[in-house]
């Protein structure tokens, strides 16, 4: 292949997968109409993706929140502008940094699995059993998922620029001699709701595609262990590219 | 004389350049017992799957009780599925539900009480030979058992036609006896339409009513089973008594027996 075949080669696979995640997106959503919901698969789910994610995001929370507040005083030292790292921490945490690194660990650990069990269930016939006994695999398979995905996100955002914040604070008041009172004063000072919107905003789209991709790469997967295992690390390199690039357009839409 | 239950015609099915089934035409009367026979990857399992549709066919008719199943919506198909069981090959149970929930899926789905489902799979369950084990996990279970509980919950929710993938592939001789037992129960005792699909000559012999050769896209023969000895077609002949030379070519087979003769 030449360079020139390789670039129509993968703008190909990339048009394809993307129509692939829109179309299981939209069936998905279009089945969110009627009943049957599922609510106990729901719940099963969100305990998944939030409850078991808690402790990987609260520790990269924690550790994000106090490098910063080292980084910012290393830099803010040179122009006695230390009161400003409390406000650096929070608009960071706030902002991007929060819903980004939450979503990329929720797609190493959640998009990873949900491939992984769609993925065995297509191979070991189980999706097409679902069929069978007059169930609809992507109602009762993929929908409480996403519906899980995109309720706990959120809240697992909330949860981190929280522990970040506070990580902040520890490292800024217990180790560079800090005033506790200025690092909250600054925190507060100058964020605004929109910044705790966008967030949020970004953290419910990036709960949707990290389920929609993990769904669909498990759904369609084909080819035994071999393509299980293909589907899973698909489901984590497209999911944390998707929210990498998504990330820029979303801020730069939201605040531009 | 009475309609088929399952008629199927022209069916057409191809994978890229690879076509499987070409203009196959094959009728089902009510309460027999099918059974399509053919060499591994002729087929078989495609055309199961295009009558569940679980694969769209890309061209043919599908008439169940004389209703055309391909012309039906998503929604439709899903109803009809309640007239349907189905026993995968490699079983397909459920890993993160017990035994009963298995079995009693399709009843669970339908709103069934909890009670009455589990009392109906711990039925089924002992009608295959299986009770007790209804706390179980897929996982507890040996091949065998893992066949029969998928049996069971095939005909949990009484259907009135049931599909079985090769049935006793993967299972000692003793156990596919027990299988083909069953099926015969099965037929005997609820009369049941059944469609079996195999290469296991001895189970198609004793579960088959008729037994129908797949070969180059379409049925090619259809006999009793007492004729499956005696039938003098050649490439039912190649396939019943297992050789590798005649009409059957597989990709490969002439070079193996060119080196095996010299």
């Amino acid at each position: 292949m030449n360079l020139l075949q390789r670039i129509g080669y993968y703008t190909e696979q990339v048009l394809l997968r993307t129509g692939q995640y829109a179309a299981m997106f939209g069936k998905v959503v279009h089945r969110m109409a009627s009943p049957p919901w599922y609510p106990r698969l729901i719940l099963q789910q969100a305990e998944e993706v939030g409850v078991q994610s808690l402790p990987v995001v609260l520790l990269t929370a924690l550790f994000t929140g106090m490098v910063l507040a080292l980084q910012s005083y290393i830099v803010f030292h040179r122009f006695a502008a230390e009161s400003m790292i409390g406000a650096v921490v929070s608009l960071s945490m706030v902002r991007e940094l929060g819903p980004v690194l939450v979503a990329l660990m929720v797609a190493g650990r959640v998009g990873s699995s949900f491939a992984a069990e769609l993925g065995t269930m297509r191979v070991s016939e189980q999706i097409d059993a679902l069929w069978t006994l007059s169930t609809d695999p992507l109602r009762y398979l993929v929908m409480p998922r996403l519906i899980a995905a995109v309720l706990m996100l959120p809240l697992l955002v909330i949860v981190a620029d929280f522990l970040g914040i506070m990580g902040g604070y520890a490292i800024s008041v217990g180790m560079l001699d800090q005033n506790p009172a200025v690092y909250i004063e600054k925190s507060t000072q100058f964020m605004e709701l929109d910044d705790m919107y966008s967030g949020l905003i970004k953290a419910v789209f990036f709960g949707m595609l990290i389920s929609v991709i993990g769904c669909t790469e498990g759904f369609h997967c084909r080819g035994g262990a071999e393509g299980v295992g293909r589907a899973t690390t698909n489901a984590v390199v497209i999911a944390c590219m998707s929210i990498l690039v998504s990330d820029y357009f979303l801020t730069a839409w939201m605040f531009g | 004389m009475s309609k088929p239950r399952i008629s199927i015609r022209g069916l057409s099915k191809r994978f890229d350049d690879h076509v499987v089934l070409q203009d196959l035409n094959l009728d089902i009367m009510p309460g027999e017992s099918m059974v399509v026979i053919g060499q591994s990857g002729i087929g078989k399992s495609v055309l199961i799957k295009c009558i569940l549709g679980l694969l769209k066919p890309d061209a043919g008719e599908i008439f169940v009780d004389g209703e055309n199943w391909l012309e039906f919506s998503e929604d439709e198909q899903l109803a009809h599925m309640q007239r349907i069981g189905m026993l995968f090959q490699g079983s397909a149970l459920f890993d993160s539900l017990p035994v009963w929930k298995n079995v009693a899926f399709a009843l669970l789905q339908r709103g069934t009480d909890e009670a009455k489902a589990r009392a109906r799979a711990a039925e089924v369950l002992a009608w295959v030979g299986l009770p007790g084990i209804e706390e179980k996990m897929p996982v507890e279970l040996s091949g065998g058992m893992m066949k029969r509980v998928g049996f069971a919950r095939a005909i949990c929710h009484r259907p009135d036609m049931i599909f079985f993938d090769e049935p006793t592939t993967g299972i000692d001789p003793i156990m596919a006896d027990v299988i083909n037992r069953l099926i015969r129960r099965l037929h005997r005792e609820f009369k049941t339409t059944l469609l079996s699909i195999t290469h296991d000559l001895t189970s198609a012999a004793k579960i088959g009513d008729t037994i129908a050769m797949l070969y180059q896209g379409s049925i090619h023969r259809q006999i009793t089973p007492e004729q499956l000895h005696s039938d003098q077609d050649p490439v039912l002949r190649q396939f019943v008594e297992g050789r590798a030379e005649g009409p059957i070519q597989q990709e490969g087979n002439e070079e193996i027996m060119r080196d095996t003769q010299t």
